[in-house]
């Protein structure tokens, strides 16, 4: 199941904006409530923080203005609070009208530029987060693209997709808002703590007490919710890989009327995970009851003490009022940061693990041998086209160490020599293998699952290194060629083949993508795959999608020949079907491989007799080493492996 | 889709009625403290009464230790409500799933089953959770806030009374504008994902053809479309905020001047001003509130409908609503099969050709029967019709002379041993995974069924023999070895006819040839039959039955097939020349 999940990511609307500065009195208390139970931490956040700026930087001054945003806005809710001071003390109270009235109208203006200040700096982040993480995935997507088969092997699809699913869109989120709130909330603790000491330092120190017990408490709740919520990942996991396996083999629970054991062992993880999960959201729900009437008593006790000192005369109704006002300010940031904090910290995981992804080493390309289009003429000299006509014929341009370069024709002479190879370090998959095809020839490779015959065909356009020996084309080393001419020179038909959503016409051209529509028929036509493209609904437009699910196996491989026939490579390799496939869709693809093998040098991995039969040679592989070769009178004649896989006495798989 | 997902609630009913209650007094606990407040400062100020102050705010105290408390049990009420709906559906679901019949099941594809019963569930709970919360806590704070307000002064209400509609209007029409705009955003993240999915499945194509930048040029495309999407949908949402800013202090300011004349005309107190704002927030607060719920329903109303399309699938084989009591019931004793013009096509409604058309044979019980034919042909289709996994759409079959739709399933299927071309092992020990066939197996039976099925001699290879752990899909076996393993795993049950779809297509021929023999002897009283892509697999079979387009073209054995059957001797010639080793 290496499939990914359907749609990981939802899209998720911002809801509410949850800042908290703005406007006066916001009521204390049963917030929204989400906690992203997420608790990840990035290995070296410094460094990770230092790439992320790098992708920042290219955008610094519009950060630079949503950083002088939020002041703004942040100041201007500050002042707005204060505001409630002078507004009671000064004119209310006093009955000064026409001065409440100009006071009123500065405070809209403090308003409207705060609504403004905070809507500038949302929509800005928004930009620039988007921005951003479309970089990202640009980048990722062209490195990916780079990368070596070997980390494709080693990793999962659903892994890499999680990198532009999960990853990207945590970071995309956390620089949209946890970004600027966390900083934004600093800010209003720190500006709201400073108003109220200016109010009543002595009302303050009643304040701060009670912020000193809800830190801890913050503190304390966090470390539970961190816990609870690993467990409840735990056995979320148990109950998804039980679910996966018996739903993947639900037909074998059907056949065995094995469905009441399945639904009891499934009852007994599930209930489990309930009570992990009910435990989890509970710790995180409980905080904002708690700190929202932990600042409550803080709001009390300064209502209270406020009052007092007011009665002796040490404090006024106007300055309560806007101190009540920062009371509640206060205690919203502590709620909030730990929230935030976790959304930037998981964000910069994320954006760790996809960092980690461009640093993987991508393929090595040293090569500096290239492909160049020539003319032959008469007299077997060759020359090199420079007007872009398609030509006849191909060349190696091979630089000299003077600095010239030499021209050696394409004709498809491979040569392995003493070639020794492992997926894994330690671990050798061919050992010493040494042979040849000469331009034309049929090589046909035959052995057990696992002997290593795909293993040489991936080695020949290097989908992976050799440890030891070397692979010659042409008399060339295969290092020395730039991958994109060397892959171009061979063609590749996979036994499970793929196909790209688009229409059928579009998946031929693949093969070459200047081919025009007549040449791609003509491939189609050469490769037996144009009778039953006739008969699809829309002919050669139709369009395929989920790597050819409408289409039967036997279609989809004919597909794959004709669009490795379009390319017209002078090496072929090909691995023929075992699966089962009608007989008369058989007998099409095999037609189709074997106009595709016709003149020219073809690495086939054999499971037909006709192939094998007709080939110039047999190499038989078995455990990484070529055991016997020759053809097929002489393999018979031998006695050995050959004969017995002839004769079916030998498991394939 | 609310009345029908509700019943799920089922024993965690008491929590979610009980969550509403606590909740008031949490509402009401939050609500008292400005008004409270304001008697500290109008009252308790201005009489200059410190035992009042300190008495009013110690009630203050008390009420945020209520709300504590309050708080904390509303919390964890919704919370076992919650995550109790979530476990009862899974259940449910689950168990649906496991009743499903095999056409059900190829109607859902593995992984979308899966995030069905996790991801789907799992928005569903938590939308419950939220909805549990808010849905009952703004509407009470909305409407006590307001008499609350309305209490201080009736006068000031005017203000909420046009400010409210205003802001419930603004953020519906945001909300709308911004979820048709976040639908785009979903199906652009869904050809995203699938360009990426393509490119992982074909990467070693885009590598051989040296596709990448081309690929590239193709992502970046999806990417832009992308993020277009996401700035045109966020921008809309983010307008949310800003426009309930605008509402709340034009309202404050107008508050501020209609009150401030008030208070200096004594009819309204400085505290009362004070609390009244507090209010007017709180009011215009819960609003947003409300429309938060509403974002997460939307988002929750596909998984919703996701869940329901499941449990609400009709379960085609089902067993007869008019079975007798469980000691009259038919068991499968003998073994005859018997099919009787029967059609068949996957889906009734279906317009195109049968898969299976004019099938009529007996098969006495013992007898092996092999059946042949080309891919495509309703091979498979017609063997799974004994066990029931598919119906018939037209004629019967019989088992034992009754037909297998007057059994009950669990009683015909006891009776057939069966091996699916998929052959799927399960994580575990492999006596585990034999057991399956049988609970009460004792190693004497599993040891020979492996035997029979040639499985014993590897199983013993291994260092732990039959405690053996297989990983998921057993995938530290070849796939010889899984196959001689789910052979014996029918095997292990006795069956009375026992089905081998293609089940040996990875066992060699000298292996295959001894498994067979035990058909013969040790298999001797069970029907067999026997589906092979292999002519070798079937030569000895009793009766060979050759399948060409869903019509039985030939019966009988090989040398009568042989001499007669056209169809027959050409599969016949073609594997003599055609295979070297599959």
């Amino acid at each position: 199941m290496t499939e990914a999940r359907n749609n990981t990511r939802k899209p998720t609307l911002p809801a509410g904006g949850g800042q908290p500065q703005a406007g006066p009195g916001r009521g204390p208390g049963g917030g929204p409530g989400g906690f992203r139970g997420s608790f990840q931490k990035p290995k070296n956040a410094r460094k990770v923080i230092a790439r992320l700026l790098g992708y920042l930087r290219r955008r610094s001054l519009l950060i630079l203005f949503v950083l002088f945003l939020m002041l703004v806005s942040t100041g201007s809710s500050l002042a707005g609070n204060y505001f409630l001071k002078p507004l009671i003390n000064d004119y209310i109270l006093p009955g000064n009208f026409s001065g409440l009235l100009r006071a009123l109208a500065i405070l809209g203006v403090i308003y409207l530029v705060g609504t403004v200040a905070t809507y500038g700096q949302q929509r800005i982040m928004v930009q620039v987060a988007q921005r951003t993480t479309n970089t990202m995935r640009r980048d990722l997507f062209a490195k990916m693209q780079s990368l070596p088969l070997r980390y494709f092997d080693s990793h999962t699809h659903g892994e890499l997709m999680s990198r532009y699913t999960n990853d990207v869109d945590t970071l995309q989120m956390a620089l949209e808002q946890s970004l600027v709130q966390l900083i934004s909330s600093s800010v209003t603790f720190v500006g709201a703590a400073t108003m109220m000491i200016v109010l009543s330092p002595t009302l303050s120190l009643v304040t701060g007490t009670v912020i000193g017990v809800m830190v801890l408490v913050m503190r304390g709740l966090t470390g539970r919710i961190r816990e609870n919520f690993l467990a409840q990942q735990r056995n979320l996991g148990v109950v998804n890989g039980y679910i996966e396996e018996m739903v993947e083999g639900l037909k074998v629970v059907k056949v065995f009327n094995h469905e009441r054991p399945a639904i009891a062992g499934f009852k007994e993880r599930n209930e489990t995970y309930r009570v992990a999960a009910t435990d989890a959201n509970f710790y995180a729900s409980v905080m904002f009851p708690v700190m929202g009437n932990l600042n409550n008593i803080s709001y009390a006790a300064a209502a209270m003490v406020g009052g007092l000192l007011s009665v002796v005369g040490r404090f006024d109704i106007g300055s309560l009022a806007a101190f009540l006002q920062y009371a509640r300010q206060v205690g919203f940031p502590i709620q909030q940061t730990a929230n935030q904090f976790n959304a930037v910290m998981s964000a910069l995981a994320g954006a760790e693990r996809v960092f980690e992804v461009m640093d993987e080493p991508s393929e090595v390309d040293e090569g500096q041998v290239v492909i160049v289009g020539t003319t032959k003429h008469a007299d077997g000299s060759i020359e090199v086209n420079r007007n872009g006509s398609r030509p006849t014929h191909w060349a190696w341009q091979v630089p000299q160490p003077d600095g010239t370069v030499e021209y050696v024709e394409l004709r498809g002479d491979v040569l392995l020599h003493n070639v020794t190879f492992g997926y894994e370090p330690g671990q050798v998959v061919l050992h010493d293998v040494s042979l040849y095809a000469k331009p034309g020839q049929k090589i046909a490779f035959v052995g057990s699952t696992g002997a290593g015959k795909t293993t040489i065909t991936n080695l020949l356009n290097r989908f992976y290194e050799i440890q030891e020996g070397s692979i010659t084309f042409d008399g060339i080393d295969i290092r020395q060629i730039r991958k994109d001419c060397l892959r171009n020179s061979i063609g590749i038909v996979l036994q499970d083949t793929h196909l790209f959503t688009g229409t059928v016409m579009d998946n031929i051209r693949y093969g070459r993508l200047d081919a025009t529509d007549e040449e791609c028929i003509q491939a189609a036509v050469s490769a037996n795959a144009h009778s039953f493209i006739r008969r699809l609904p829309q002919g050669y437009q139709t369009i395929i999608t989920g790597d050819g699910a409408n289409l039967s196996q036997g279609q989809r491989q004919l597909l794959a020949i004709a669009r490795t026939a379009v390319s017209d490579p002078p090496v072929m390799i090909l691995d023929e079907a075992t699966s089962s496939i009608d007989t008369r869709t058989e007998r099409l693809i095999e037609l189709g491989m074997d106009a595709l093998m016709k003149d020219r040098t073809v690495f086939v991995i054999a499971h037909r007799l006709s192939t094998v039969r007709n080939s110039n040679a047999i190499i038989v592989i078995e455990g990484g080493q070529i055991i016997e070769r020759g053809d097929h009178d002489d393999l018979l004649l031998q006695h050995g492996r050959y004969y017995q896989l002839y004769t079916g006495q030998f498991e394939l798989n | 889709m609310i009345k029908k997902l509700a019943p799920f609630i089922g024993q965690y009913r008491k929590y979610v009625f009980l969550t509403p209650v606590f909740i008031l007094i949490d509402v009401l606990a939050e609500l008292s403290m400005p008004l409270l407040m304001s008697r500290i400062v109008d009252i308790g100020i201005s009489t200059r009464d410190v035992n009042f102050i300190v008495r009013i705010g110690i009630y203050m105290v008390l009420l945020a230790l209520v709300g504590i408390i309050s708080g904390t049990i509303f919390m964890r009420l919704s919370v076992v409500g919650s995550m109790g709906f979530g476990a009862n559906l899974r259940d449910a679901l689950f168990t649906k799933v496991q009743e499903f019949s095999f056409t059900n099941i190829d109607r859902f594809s593995t992984a979308s089953l899966v995030t069905r019963l996790t991801n789907d569930v799992n928005n569903l709970q938590m939308t419950f959770m939220m909805a549990l919360r808010m849905l009952f806590r703004s509407p009470l704070m909305l409407i006590i806030a307001f008499i609350l307000a309305y209490n201080i002064n009736a006068e000031l209400s005017i203000v909420l009374g046009i400010a409210l509609p205003v802001l419930a209007i603004g953020v519906g029409l945001i909300l709308r504008t911004a979820t048709r705009r976040f639908a785009i955003v979903q199906e652009r993240i869904d050809a995203i994902n699938s360009t990426l999915q393509e490119n992982l499945i074909g990467q070693r194509v885009v590598k051989a053809f040296v596709r990448a930048d081309y690929e590239a040029g193709k992502f970046q495309k999806d990417n832009d479309a992308l993020t277009q999407a996401f700035i045109a949908a966020v921008s809309i949402a983010i307008l949310n905020f800003p426009l309930m800013m605008l509402v709340m202090n034009s309202a404050t300011l107008v508050i501020l001047w209609q009150g401030g004349h008030m208070v200096f005309g004594n009819t309204l107190g400085a505290g009362e001003l004070i609390s009244f704002i507090s209010y007017v927030t709180q009011i215009l607060f819960s609003i947003m509130m409300v429309s938060f719920v509403f974002v997460m329903s939307a988002r929750a109303k596909a998984s919703g409908e996701r869940v329901l399309e499941v449990l609400e699938t009709t379960i085609d084989v089902t067993d007869a609503a008019d079975l007798p009591a469980e000691a009259l019931r038919p068991h499968v004793t003998r073994g005859k099969v018997e099919f009787r013009d029967v059609a068949f096509k996957y889906s009734r409604t279906d317009t195109g050709d049968d898969i299976l058309k004019d099938i009529t044979f007996t098969i006495q019980p013992g007898e092996v029967v092999g059946v042949i034919g080309g891919t495509g042909t309703g091979k498979s289709t017609l063997v799974n019709l004994i066990p029931r996994l598919y119906d018939v759409t037209e004629g019967a079959v019989l088992v034992d002379d009754i037909d297998v739709r007057d059994y009950a399933l669990e009683d015909l299927r006891a009776g057939i041993g069966m091996v699916l071309q998929q052959n799927t092992l399960f994580s575990g020990t492999i006596r585990e995974n034999l057991m399956w066939g049988r609970d009460d197996a004792t190693q004497a039976d599993l040891e020979t069924a492996a035997r029979d099925a040639q499985a014993h001699n590897f199983i013993m290879s291994f260092p732990d023999g039959y405690d053996t752990q297989l990983g998921q899909g057993g995938v530290n076996l070849s796939g010889g070895q899984k196959q001689r393993l789910t052979i014996a795993r029918a095997m292990v049950k006795n069956p009375k006819i026992l089905i081998l779809d293609d089940s040996t297509s990875a066992v060699d021929s000298a292996t295959e040839a001894h498994i067979r023999e035990s058909f013969y002897h040790n298999l001797a009283q069970t029907t067999v039959f026997i589906i092979a892509q292999r002519l070798s697999s079937v030569r000895e079979a009793d009766k060979i039955i050759v399948l060409d387009d869903g019509k039985i073209v030939g019966m009988g054995d090989h040398r009568t097939l042989l001499a007669t059957n056209a169809i027959y001797q050409e599969i016949n010639q073609s594997q003599q020349e055609g295979v070297l080793a599959q």
